[in-house]
Order: structure tokens, then C-alpha cells, then sequence
């Protein structure tokens, strides 16, 4: 049994500060096959969008750096952490918001965060949570609970969950769903900041331009692989949905 | 041990207090147990005698159905808002969330036995609150919790999981339903401990390895 520890190891590899590192990953439900043979690495201060069709397996990606789905093959490490054997001390450096809040909706939105804040052992838990709520524009929310919250204020309090420990890689699916214009702006502030700070960010969106904007780093899935990984500023939306198509088919 | 033991505390009072807000598995549970034992004393011509031969089987088969649906709630509660998700992106070790979750379903299966056995013993008129029964509950309870709770992991995924459970459950459980019933059976019939201890050590020997292979395999089927 272990418990958390409160900070991941960092490792150098090759001069540069890894922060994900994905090897020949597989995954397959059934007989689909979702990842095959997908490599991809994410470094120190990088946003990385990563587009797809749909059902290209971008959600599922996510959710296997997350650790919510072992893969099959393959190998990540987080961190320097191997997701096979020190999952525990990786999820320590991971924040995700995924499709749903992930929060519990008979709890208000200070006793959910005060709940994951206990299990992640953030230190100074009360005034990490009142700052979040601040940040995120929930604090006049932060009493209601969940359930009555709209789909925004619960994506605005499922990023202060995400934040909570101050994760050095944030994954985002498709996280500006559903979100207004202030939430949205909230959200870029959260991806600047994250950069600024030399931590990264992966997230997917089907809003490729914007997707495009707010990255370093482009990356489309397709076939089960990265089909194309190209700095930001050397991609346009045209290669990006010239690749959907060949997903969509492949 | 003492940070995994406040990490399992964290997880149960968080159980607690969701089912301080629905009164959903609770409730559940009473309501069923104490439905199962009323439908039987209608059925049964109770007399002294046949109070104490068919009692501690009516008892435990209530506890064992009626602990089903609250199982099954209290996963159940997990999937709605994808928390189960949110609990293993959390830096802790998937066994203390399955201890978590054990403990919190422990509490409200003895919580429900508070109230069932009051209203059995009134009903039967049968004495089962003596210190001998309470341990059997207790052993009953940590049972129960330990493989529904497993059980209500595998069967959260799957369409049909109201089905699945008590197809799990039940037939697992058997050994430690037939102890309870057994043991009660010689309670009440005015036996001492050493005249149930067989099946004492058959309730225990089931909670030890149970637990301990309820553990493993919650992991296992947290990431599918």
C-alpha cells in the first residue's frame, strides 16, 4: 500500500527536460484497435494540441497518459515515472479535465475540492481552494452543489479540481466545450500561465484554429498513430483536416 | 499507516456524507430487509419453535438481498458524474480506494442492521441482540462489503449491473450467509460460543481471504 508523496522525480533525457515520453503504445477494445504503435513525446513548457476525427482514439490517448486505461503494449513515463510500475507518483504531476467534471454532485464545490485536495495532500488546502475558486470564478458557487450548477461553472470547478496540486502536465479534452466567452478566457489564462511556468499542457479540440493558436505543438491522430507533429507555427488547418479524412476512412 | 489510514477515512466520510445528502442505499437497504422479514411473517405461522428454525434464515437471507441494491447504489453513485475517474486520477493506491469504499459500505450495512434486527426480534420474537449475534453481524458485514464491493466495480461497466451484482455476489457469498444463519441458529437456540465456533472461524476465514482477493481484484477491474 502506498500513500502519496508530494513531489515526482524529474529526469533529464537527451538534454531535454521529458515530461511525457510515449513508446510503441497499443490499445484495442474488442477487436477495434484505438492506438497502434503510437510514440509521441511532450516537453518541458509545451502546449501540445492533438487533433483527430472523431473516434480516432484522441480521448482514449488522453485517458491512457491519465492512467484511467492501461495499454495494452507500449510504454509512457511521466516524469521519468514508468505509468506501469510508479502510476502513483506520475498522477502526482498530471491534472486532467476530461468530457464529464469528474465531481460529485451532491457535494458543493468547496467540499468536492476539499475532498480531492485531501486526497492529492495539497498542503494549505483552504486557501488553495479559495484562490482556485477565485481563479475559476466560482467562489460565489462555491457553496452550491454541484448538481445545480450549469455545464459551465461545473467545467470551471472541474478545473479548479484539476489544478488543485499543482499538476506539471495538464490534459485537456476538448475542456473549452461548453464554455462561454469569460470561462474560455479563463481557460487561455490557464494554458498561458501553465507554459509560462515550464509545465505542459496536452489538450484536444476540434476547434482547429483555435487549437492551433493556442499550441506550440500540432499533432494529428490518425490511424491509430501520429500521423503528422509539427511546430504550431508551420501548420495550417487545411493539413490538420486533410488528415481527418484519411482517418476517417482509415 | 497512519496517512493511509486517514487517506480510507477521507474516501468513507466522503460516502457518508453523499449518503447524509440522498438517503439512497440506507434507506434501500431498510426498506427491502424489513419488507422481506414482514412478507415472511405473514407467510410463516409463527410459533416459538418455528420462529427459531426459520428466523435466522429469513434474517440473513433479508440482510444479504436487501445489502445487494445498496451495493449497488453506492457504485452506482460513482459512474453518474465519471468520479470513479476522478478518485483514480488521484495519487492514491488503488487498494486504500477499495478500502475506502469497503469501510463506507460497512458502515451503512450495519447502520441498516441497527434497524433491522429490532424490528426482526419484535416481529419473531426471537432474541438476537446479544453480544454473540453482533459479532456474527459484524463478520457479516465486513464480508458483505468486502466482496459487493468488488463485485459493484465489475458490474458499474456493464449495462445490466442491477442483474450482474447479485449474480456475483450471492453465489459468492453463500459460505458467509450459511455461517451467519448457522450461528444465529445455535444463538437462539440458546447455544454458547463454542458451540458455533466451526462456523465463527468459516465467517472469519471467508473475510480474510476475501478482502484480500476483493483487493486485488478491484484493481484489476478499475482499469478494466
Amino acid at each position: 500500500m502506498t500513500t502519496p508523496t508530494q513531489q515526482a522525480p524529474e529526469v533529464q533525457t537527451k538534454g531535454v527536460l521529458a515530461l511525457i515520453e510515449v513508446t510503441r503504445v497499443e490499445k484495442s477494445f474488442g477487436n477495434a484497435a484505438v492506438l497502434r504503435g503510437l510514440d509521441m513525446t511532450v516537453r518541458d513548457g509545451e502546449v501540445v494540441a492533438i487533433f483527430g476525427a472523431n473516434g480516432v482514439g484522441k480521448s482514449t490517448l488522453l485517458r491512457v497518459l491519465a492512467t484511467l486505461t492501461r495499454p495494452d503494449h507500449g510504454s509512457i513515463s511521466v516524469y521519468g515515472s514508468d505509468l506501469s510500475k510508479q502510476a502513483e507518483d506520475a498522477r502526482l504531476s498530471l491534472g486532467a479535465v476530461l468530457h464529464s467534471p469528474m465531481l460529485y454532485g451532491d457535494l458543493t464545490v468547496k467540499e468536492n475540492l476539499t475532498f480531492f485536495g485531501k486526497m492529492f495532500r495539497v498542503p494549505d488546502l483552504d486557501e488553495r481552494v479559495l484562490a482556485l475558486a477565485s481563479r475559476m470564478g466560482v467562489t460565489q458557487r462555491l457553496d452550491q452543489r454541484v448538481r445545480e450548477l450549469s455545464h459551465g461553472y461545473q467545467k470551471r470547478a472541474a478545473l479548479a479540481r484539476a489544478l488543485l496540486h499543482r499538476p506539471r502536465v495538464l490534459l485537456l479534452d476538448e475542456a473549452e466545450t461548453g464554455l462561454d466567452d469569460p470561462a474560455r478566457v479563463i481557460l487561455d489564462g490557464v494554458i498561458s500561465e501553465h507554459r509560462a511556468s515550464g509545465h505542459a499542457v496536452v489538450m484536444t479540440t476540434h476547434s482547429i484554429e483555435r487549437g492551433i493558436e493556442e499550441s506550440d505543438r500540432v499533432m494529428v491522430l490518425s490511424g491509430g498513430r501520429i500521423a503528422l507533429d509539427q511546430p504550431s507555427s508551420q501548420v495550417t488547418s487545411n493539413d490538420v483536416t486533410g488528415l481527418y479524412t484519411d482517418s476517417s476512412d482509415g | 499507516m497512519g496517512a493511509a489510514l486517514a487517506t480510507v477515512w477521507t474516501l468513507a466520510r466522503k460516502d457518508l456524507l453523499l449518503e447524509l445528502r440522498s438517503r439512497d442505499i440506507v434507506l434501500a437497504i431498510i426498506v427491502f430487509g424489513l419488507l422481506m422479514i414482514t412478507i415472511f411473517t405473514f407467510a410463516i405461522e409463527l410459533t416459538p419453535s418455528r420462529s427459531k428454525d426459520v428466523g435466522p434464515g429469513v434474517l440473513w437471507a433479508a440482510v444479504a438481498f436487501a445489502g445487494v441494491l445498496g451495493l449497488n447504489r453506492s457504485f452506482a453513485m460513482e459512474s453518474e458524474g465519471d468520479t470513479l475517474d476522478g478518485l483514480m486520477l488521484t495519487p492514491v493506491s488503488r487498494e486504500l480506494i477499495f478500502f475506502g469504499k469497503v469501510l463506507g459500505n460497512f458502515i451503512f450495512i450495519t447502520i441498516a442492521q441497527i434497524v433491522i434486527f429490532p424490528v426482526f426480534e419484535a416481529l419473531f420474537n426471537i432474541s438476537v441482540l446479544q453480544i454473540e449475534t453482533i459479532v456474527i453481524a459484524l463478520l457479516a458485514s465486513i464480508g458483505f462489503s468486502a466482496v459487493g464491493t468488488a463485485f459493484a466495480a465489475v458490474s458499474v461497466r456493464v449495462r445490466s449491473r442491477e442483474i450482474m451484482l447479485p449474480l456475483l455476489f450471492l453465489p459468492t457469498s453463500v459460505p458467509l450467509i450459511m455461517a451467519a444463519i448457522e450461528s444465529t441458529s445455535i444463538v437462539v437456540n440458546g447455544g454458547s460460543w463454542s458451540d458455533f465456533s466451526d462456523w465463527l472461524q468459516l465467517a472469519i476465514a471467508f473475510d480474510v481471504i476475501f478482502v484480500i482477493a476483493s483487493a486485488v481484484l478491484f484493481q484489476f477491474v478499475l482499469e478494466e
